[in-house]
This record gives C-alpha cells, structure tokens and sequence, in this order.
C-alpha cells in the first residue's frame, strides 16, 4: 500500500526530485571526473617511465670522451648510464616561412638503448653510419603532416642537409617538447632528430666523444650527492651542471601539469560536493517538512511510525540512488573523455585508466549521508507530533511588526510586500540557508568561471607587458656582443637587445637551485622584468633580481646574500646581493644586469641570442637571412607562442572549466528551483486566500518573486565573497615552480555567475508562476486532506 | 456611515443579486462522475440574508463557489445582476471576485504575517471606495486588537478579522461557507451576530452555509439542499436574532 503512495509521491514531485538528484549527481560527477582523470593520468606517466626506463639524472657538456661513461658509472648508486650526442638546429621546411629548431639526438648505431627508450610508433630507427635518416617525435610528424619518406633540411653545424624521415617515435623525455627560449610546446616550431650516432659525431666533429649523458640510479640512492660526483667528473669537460627530474623540461612541464589537474581535484570537486551535499540535506529537509500532514494522517490510521518513516527513507533513496547513479556515469564517462584528451596532448603510447571504487565508495556516501541526514531530520520532526496536531493545518505562526508598517501609508510598499519581508524574516534561519545555499551556487560558478581571468591576465602579463618582442633567436654558442650589429643588420630587424643565459647553481644556507641566470641590458624594452606590481624594472647595477617563487624557494629576501656557482665556461663561486624580487608566472627565472654579469663571469661581453622586433612586412626576408646564418640556432617566435599557449591551454584547463561551469549551472538552477518550488508548496494556503480575494495572478506570483528576489538579492553579494575564497583555495592548490596563477578574478566572471543565478531564478520564477496560475483555490482552502 | 443607496433601499424590492437556472457541476473522478449540482434553480434578492442548509456533500459549497466566481459549473447558467457569471474569463472573474464579493469561510484563511488591521488593509489598499480598516474590524466589534496577529487572537476573533476583511470593500455579496463551522456556541452565535449586523446596516446581500440547523432562523430565507439540488425553501416569518441560537 505505502510501496503504491511512495509511487504517486514519486510523480508528484518527480521535478523537484530529479532536480534534486541531479544537484547531487553534479557533486559526484566533479569527485569522479576530477580526481580519476588525475589518477589516471598520473598512473600512466609512471608506467611509461617505467617500462621506458625515464633516466634520473641529466648533464651535458661541450666535449668528453667515450672513455669517461666508465668513470660515470663508477659512481656509487649509477645502475645504468648512457651517453649521446644532442645537438640543435635550424630546420628548413617547406610548408613554412619561418626557420624551425630541432634537436638533434643520437641513438648507438650498435647495441641496445638502455635509457630513455623510444617507442616507434611507425617505421624505424636510422641506418647505422646514416647521416640521411630520421627518426621524428609524432607531434613534429603530425603538426607538418610527414610520414614515412617524407624529407626536410636542417643546418647542421653549418651546412644544409636533407633529412628523410624513416620513422616516427615516442620518448617519455619528451612528452613535453619545449624548444629553447619557448615557454610552450609547439610541435611546428620544435621536432626531435634521432639520428645514428656515428653520423652525428661526424658531423659535428665529436668522434668517440659525447655532449650528454643521463643516470639512472638504484633505489634510495642520494641524488644530490651522485649530482655532486657527477658535477666533480664531467666539470673538465665543459660540464654545465647535472640535474634530475625536476628540472628536466618535458618532466617538469608535465609535472607541473598534472599538479595543476590535481589541485583542481584537490579542490574543486570536494567543493563542489560538500555544496551539493548541503543543498541535498536542506532541500530533501524542507520537501519532507511539507509531508507533515500526510505522516500525521498515515499514524492516525494506524501506521507504525517505523514503517512511515521507511516509507519516507525508501522516497529519499530512490532520489539518492539516482544522483548517485547519474553522477557515477557522467562522472565515469566526462573523465574518460578528460582522461584521453589529456592523453591525445601528450601522445602517451598507451593509457591507464584507474578504476577508482573508493571515489564512488566516497561521493556516494557523503552523498546519500547528507540526504538522509536532512530527511530523517524532517521525517523524525513529523513523526513525533501527535496526529492531530500534524494533520490539522499548522497553527498560524507568529510573526512581528518590523518597525516600518508605517510606511504603508505613505505607499512606498504594498501589503503583498509586507507579506513578503514578514515572511522571509519569520524565518531567519530557513532564509538564511536558502541564501546560503543560492551564494554558494554562485560561489562554484565564480571558481569554475575565474580561471579564464586568471589565464587572460597571466597571458596579458607574460606577451604583453614582460616579453614584448617579436621573436627570440638563439646563437649556437656565446658569442662576442659585437654579433648585435649584424642582428640589426638582418633585414627588417627593427629592434635587437642582446640577453645571455648562465647555468648557476644559486645557494642560500642549505637551500640551494640550479637555475639559468638571465642576462639583460639594464634599460631593455622588449623583453623587461616586471616587479611585484607589474611595473617595468630598471636592471641594478649589481646583484640579482629573483622572480618570487625562486625567492620562496630560496627563503631569500631582498638585501641577502647568496652564493652563485657558475656552471659554465671558467666556473667559480660568488657571493652576490639580491636587489630585487620580480614576478613571474611561467618557470623559475633569475634576473641580472647583463654587463653586471659578464663582469662576475670574468668573461668579455658574450651573448647568447637577441630579442627583436621586426618590420612584419620583411617577415619573409628576415627568415630567410635567419637560416642562412649559421651563428643561429634557433627562433622563437612570440606570437606563435601565444598562439600554442591559448590553444594549449584551451585544451587543458578550458576543458575542466567548461565542465565544471556546466555542472555549477546544474546546481544553481537546481538550488533556486527547488527554493522556489518548496516557497510556493508551504504558502499554497496564503496565496488561494489571496486569489479568493480578487488578487490577480500576478499579483499573487508578486509575493513570492518579491522573496525569491530577496534571497537572491541577499544571496548574490554573499556568494561573490565565498566565491572569492574558492578561487583562493583553488590558486593556492594550483600553484608549483612552473605555473603560478596570478589571482585574478574579474568583474565580468561576479557578473556573469550573478548573471547565470539570476536567470536560475527567472526561469524557476517562470516555472512557478505557472504553479500558481493553476492553483486550485477550492481545493487549497479546504482543510488540507 | 458613508452612505451608499445599498443600506436605504428596502429589502424585499425584490430586486434580483443572483439568479441562477438550471445550474450543474460534475466531477469526473477517475471512472465514477460526481453530480455535486444536479439543476440548481435559485434567486437571490438584493439586501437578503439566506442560509443553505443540507447534510454534507449535497453540494452547498460547490453552489456558492460557482456564485463567487471561485469554480466554474458544467452546465446551467447563473447572473449576478445582469452579468452572466457563468460567461465570464478567469481573469474577469478575478475582478468579480475583487470588486463585488465578499468571502468567509470555515478556516478563517487570514494572512498570518499580516495583523487584523493589515489583512483588512491588504483588501482595502485594491479596492475602488472601501471603508477604513479600523471601521471594518469595528463593526465586527475587534476595535482593541487592530494589531495584534492571527496567531495571537481566538478563532471566534479570527473569524471577525475575517468578516472585517470581507466587508470593508463594501461588497454586494457575503458569501459564508460554515463561518462558524469551527466554533463553540458562544463564539459562533458572536460571529453570528457580526454577520447579521453587517447584512442590517451596510445591505449586504448574504449567504451563510450551514449544516447546523439551528442557524436557519436568523434568515429571511433558507434554502435546503440534497443531494446537489434544492429541496425546500422557506421563508422565516419570524426571525430570531443570533443570541437566541444554541447548538
Ligand atoms: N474537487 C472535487 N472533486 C471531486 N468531487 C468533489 C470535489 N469537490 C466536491 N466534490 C463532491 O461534490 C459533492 C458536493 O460537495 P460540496 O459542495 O462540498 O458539498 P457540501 O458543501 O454541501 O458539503 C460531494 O459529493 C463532494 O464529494
Ligand atoms: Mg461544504
């Protein structure tokens, strides 16, 4: 019999329990598609680097013997090492104007590859002895649409060679292919060249020699110290500092990717799940308040008060399994779709998907613990009445004069409004929550919605305020200042400020960072360095200028002084002041005077490569002079970083925003629909009496908008705040040494999250003012049965 | 008292308020139709005080919420002076409702965030030439409780509160339905007399449903019901003022 009413309930109030449900299955989704993309993702990194043995430790050098592998692997904790030639280059290709770099990369023309293995996803390696053949990351291959056969120059060591492309491969060391000076990686502008060994150390005059080895070590083996060892052996040879995984480009990179992803799941999901836990638990409570009469009739008849209250937890779990069920499968699937996406970015050769029961284990029960909460509160509440009192209609509640009746008589407001503002302040606990649950649905749409500021303004920061230059060109190696007047001289070269990068390693007490140090003319307009306030900064005299997270990493302030260990050229240790602390939101970058610079290298004035901006019409020109100049190695050009960098990010964090600013308009309508539904369910009474008096439908809907709007009104400021703090909580959880996102929150995001919760309750006001149009009066005067 | 040409015509002008012919109202339930008015032929008279009287469900509320413009008949045709109720839109029906009648029902339905003077004044503030709601709850005898709310008065009081709020548009109609339905003996026969005093000194054409017996005799007229039609009317050659009424 109750198994029949639990039915007809379930009709009855099918919309708002399917909005209830649904408010629900968007907190589950966001936990599952959160967090599981991340698991997922990161469980694949590791079995990759695993199963294609991901070296721990990186070097290069200018020159050293074959015979120095054995010394290298002498170091107490070394498993495996390998050593190789890697070399850049300028690429010519066809189906574009400007020059590409690539990275040059041998492979052993005999025996096996212990570290860093490839994987051939079509073709093969190399012709041992060939200096023809190629073998190219897929992503260079997809971005010009080369397949096996097809050709390409570059300039090696000077001279043009066409290259034939006879496979195409994978590596974990370049998950991440970032070029030299780009900040994002761009496929077109930047490929790997695996190329026979023997070729390669023909060409660039390195027989029996190698310029870069990688380490893999045992087990709980002290990096820090086989980095030490290593430094002291290759030291002779030009090395320029070893380093581990954490600076290595792709690594880090994709590092600082996945701990961007997972800080999103760190934070938003549980956010998104406790707001939805609390809307269920006041929603469910509120719609049970209004069965009172119906719990008081089913115990007059003689129900046990177990069996109603049964009745009313099989009604609340039928929702639950339903916001649970629908959350699991959109969550399942959307981070499916998440997961492959990421996956197809960073071409893993295979993918992982993690099946996460404890996820489903979670959101369920926090879930279905805080629906139930709120429903046996509700249910528990009816069931001690005594029959009479819940079936007979509530007595009237007290309410209280607020101090402004009379105004009335000076028509500011009408009794309707009067209605309203009495009703919503009788009940300052209830209001209070149905503002506190409309704001926190505007609050998960600010979280989701911000990070597009945050992203526009790093961009503005970065392309449009910091480097400003058209193109950044790399030279082969330091060169002589005097190269500058031949830069200006390239056609169309408008501008030309010099820069030149050092390997350091920089200490403060125990603290200690190899980094690149950055040297610029103090008064340099393209490529400036911004203080704290995104002001321009005059390059001092002496010292350094550290971007502030290397000053967090280092604990260093302005006025200390840290030590900088040269890595390169004739080395040496300084102690040098840090002058200034400047912003940055991409990578760890430290600042110095470029003349402040060659002085403490004890060097002449050498350089590294040149910003420049160019006359775009002699764009053509200017890189055709690009790749007949042998001293450049490499350009990076800024509005194709831009470019790679939107669309990068586009792929990325645009993905999780749209899905979780789709899940929060979920719950903001389903919030405020609900809110309104159960407003007009308790007043159903009041407002047949005000239809009995001749009221008009619209005046009757007048009453209840104007405490809808109320909450709203209320809610909005409210939710902008706690909307605030998410976003907060969100940059604190995203922030890692390559990605730091300023905070930006715009006041187009508070409007357009006011916006979206507006027109929430436009349209639940729409909704319900229909309700109210077809309010049957008879029926609702009667004693309610 | 404004005077208003109501109070100073005569009753039994035999002027018509309502003229109702033939009226019917089925309710489909499910595969059983309900035949809540079976042809209803009824007059009115302008300045009458009538009761309906009958046993439950023989279809007295359904008779007085088609006449006020609350439910809509199946058949049949009903006027309210010349205007044929039973034609009108729900929208004008709406300003029938406002402009011409008067409700009090069993559960006094007052706005319980509103005081009495408030409910009054809500009726009063959409209304064309209304008395001021202090005057409205004066007659009604609630002239020291004009600020207190519903949950702080007696429900005989709550039930003037409502008559006031009927009244003080100066409808031509007071439809009651079991006004005093709730009430002990004593409250009633206080509501009773409000209502009467009402019908005397504003003309107020009146129609109190009843299925207690012993509240015929403050008529002009009573109208007996079974079985959704009219079985008997009789006219009260001697009426009786409502303190000589006891149930
Ligand atoms: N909304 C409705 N749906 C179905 N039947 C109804 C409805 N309203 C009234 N009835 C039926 O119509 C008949 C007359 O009802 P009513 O006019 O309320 O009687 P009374 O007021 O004389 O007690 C009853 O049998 C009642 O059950
Ligand atoms: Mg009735």
């Amino acid at each position: 019999m109750l198994d029949r009413k639990l039915l007809r309930d379930m009709k009855r109030l099918w919309a708002q329990a399917l909005a209830i449900a649904l408010v629900m299955a968007a907190g589950v989704a966001t936990l599952i598609l959160g967090v599981g993309a991340y698991r997922s993702l990161d469980e694949t990194r590791s079995a990759y680097y695993e199963r294609y043995n991901f070296a721990d430790i990186f070097a290069t050098v200018k020159r050293a013997p074959e015979g120095l592998k054995q010394r290298i692997l002498e170091i107490p904790g070394v498993s495996a090492a390998e050593t190789r030639i890697v070399k850049f280059a300028l690429l010519d290709i066809e189906d574009m104007a400007e020059p590409a770099t690539g990275m040059a990369m041998s492979i052993p023309d005999y025996g096996q590859v212990h570290l860093n293995r490839r994987y051939l996803r079509s073709g093969r390696f190399p012709e041992p002895g060939s200096a023809r053949e190629v073998t190219v990351n897929e992503n260079f291959a997809l971005a010009h649409g080369f397949a096996i056969g097809s050709t390409f120059s570059a300039i090696l060591n000077g001279n043009k060679r066409t290259l034939n492309i006879v496979g195409i491969a994978l590596s974990p060391e370049f998950i991440y292919a970032v070029g030299p000076g780009g900040l994002i990686p761009d496929p077109r502008r930047f490929g790997i060249m695996w190329m026979s060994e023997n070729a390669l150390a023909a060409i660039f005059d390195l027989e029996g020699a190698f310029n870069s080895v990688s380490l893999k070590l045992l087990r709980k083996t002290d990096q820090a110290d086989v980095i030490r060892q290593l430094d002291d052996i290759l030291e002779p040879y030009g090395g320029t500092g070893a380093y581990g995984r954490e600076d290595q480009l792709s690594h880090a990179f994709l590092d600082a990717e996945l701990k961007g992803l997972a800080a999103l799941s760190r934070v938003t999901p549980p956010i998104f799940l406790l707001v939805s836990a609390f809307l269920i638990n006041m929603t469910l409570s509120r719609l049970i308040a209004l069965e009172r009469e119906q719990i008081g009739l089913l115990k007059a008849i003689g129900y046990r008060p177990l069996t109603i209250g049964m009745h009313y937890i099989k009604l609340i779990l039928i929702i639950s399994a339903a916001g649970i069920l629908i959350g699991s499968v959109a969550g399942t699937w959307l981070g499916q779709g998440l997961t492959i996406l990421y996956a197809d970015f960073f071409r893993f050769p295979f993918l992982i998907f993690r099946r996460n029961p404890d996820l489903y284990v979670i959101a369920a029960a926090i879930s279905g613990a805080a629906a139930l909460a709120g429903g046996v509160r509700a249910v528990y509440h009816a069931l001690t009445l005594p029959p009479a009192v819940a079936m007979s209609p509530p007595a009237p509640a007290q309410y209280a004069h607020l101090g402004i009746e009379r105004l009335a008589a000076l028509k500011v407001y009408s009794h309707l409004t009067l209605m309203a503002l009495r009703h919503t302040l009788r009940w300052p606990v209830r209001s209070g929550l149905t503002i506190l649950g409309i704001s926190l649905s505007g609050a998960v749409l600010i979280m989701a919605l911000f990070t597009l500021d945050s992203i526009e303004f790093m961009i503005d920061t970065i392309f449009f305020q910091s480097d400003r230059q058209d193109a950044t060109l790399n030279f082969n190696d330091e060169r002589p200042i005097r190269i500058m007047q031949a830069v200006q001289q390239l056609p169309g070269v408008l501008t030309a400020e010099p820069y030149r990068t050092v390997a350091v390693r920089i200490r403060n007490g125990h603290l200690s960072r190899k980094l690149a140090i950055t040297g610029k003319r103090p008064d340099t307009d393209l490529s400036r360095v911004l203080d704290l306030d995104l002001q321009p900064v005059t390059l001092p005299e002496t010292g350094l200028v550290l971007t502030q997270k290397v000053a967090q990493i280092l604990k260093a302030r302005r006025g200390d002084l840290v030590w900088v260990e040269v890595l390169e050229g004739r080395r040496g240790l300084k102690q040098v002041p840090v002058t200034e602390v400047s912003q940055s939101y991409l990578g760890l970058s430290v600042f110095m005077n470029l003349d402040a610079l060659n002085k403490m290298l004890e060097e002449g004035p050498l350089v590294s490569g040149a910003h420049i901006s160019y006359d775009k019409a002699r764009t053509g020109a200017l890189y055709k002079a690009i790749k007949e100049t042998p001293e450049i190695s490499g350009i990076a050009i800024q509005s194709a970083s831009l470019g790679k960098f939107r669309e990068t990010v586009a792929r990325t964090i645009h993905m999780m925003t749209a899905v979780y600013i789709g899940l929060s308009l979920i719950i903001a309508f389903g919030v405020i629909y609900n809110s309104a539904r159960i407003q007009l369910s308790e007043r159903a009474r009041e407002f047949a009496s005000l239809r009995v008096l001749g009221f008009t439908r619209g005046e009757v809907s007048q009453v209840l908008l104007t405490e809808l709007g109320l909450l709203v009104a209320l809610a909005i400021p409210l939710g902008s705040v706690i909307g605030y703090w998410f976003a907060w909580a969100v940059i604190r959880g995203f922030e890692n040494d390559l990605y730091r996102m300023p905070f930006i929150i715009e006041g187009g995001t508070y409007a357009t999250a006011s916006f979206i919760v507006l027109a929430s309750a436009a349209i639940s006001a729409a909704i319900v003012r229909r309700r109210i149009d077809r309010l049957d009066m008879v029926r609702a005067l009667k004693t309610r049965e | 008292m404004a005077a208003t040409g109501k109070q100073t015509r005569s009753r039994g002008s035999r002027e018509s308020m309502f003229k109702v012919e033939g009226l019917t109202k089925v309710y489909h339930t499910g595969e059983l139709d309900i035949h809540a008015l079976s042809g209803v032929d009824l007059t009115l008279y302008e300045g009458e005080l009538a009761v309906l009287l009958g046993p439950s469900g023989s279809g007295k509320s359904t008779l007085l919420n088609i006449l006020g413009g609350l439910d809509t008949a199946t058949s049949g045709q009903a006027w309210f002076r010349g205007d044929e109720i039973t034609a009108l839109s729900e929208r004008e029906l709406t300003q029938f409702r406002r402009n011409h009648v008067g409700f009090v029902f069993q559960f006094y339905n007052l706005i319980p965030s509103l005081s009495a003077r408030e409910n009054v004044a809500l009726v009063t503030e959409i209304s064309t030439s209304p008395m001021a709601p202090d005057e409205a709850l004066g007659l009604v005898g609630l002239d020291h409780r004009l600020d207190h709310f519903p949950a702080q008065l007696s429900g005989g009081e709550q039930q003037r509160v409502a008559i006031a709020r009927a009244i003080a548009k100066r409808p031509e109609v007071l439809l009651c339905d079991e006004p005093t339905g709730a009430l002990d003996s004593k409250t009633g026969v206080r509501v009773l007399e409000a209502l009467t005093s009402v019908n005397e000194e504003l003309g107020t054409t009146t129609a109190i449903i009843t299925h207690n017996a012993a509240i015929k005799d403050i008529a002009h007229r009573v109208f007996y019901f079974s079985d959704g039609r009219i079985t008997k009317t009789d006219v009260n050659k001697r009426r009786v003022t409502p303190d000589k009424v006891h149930w």
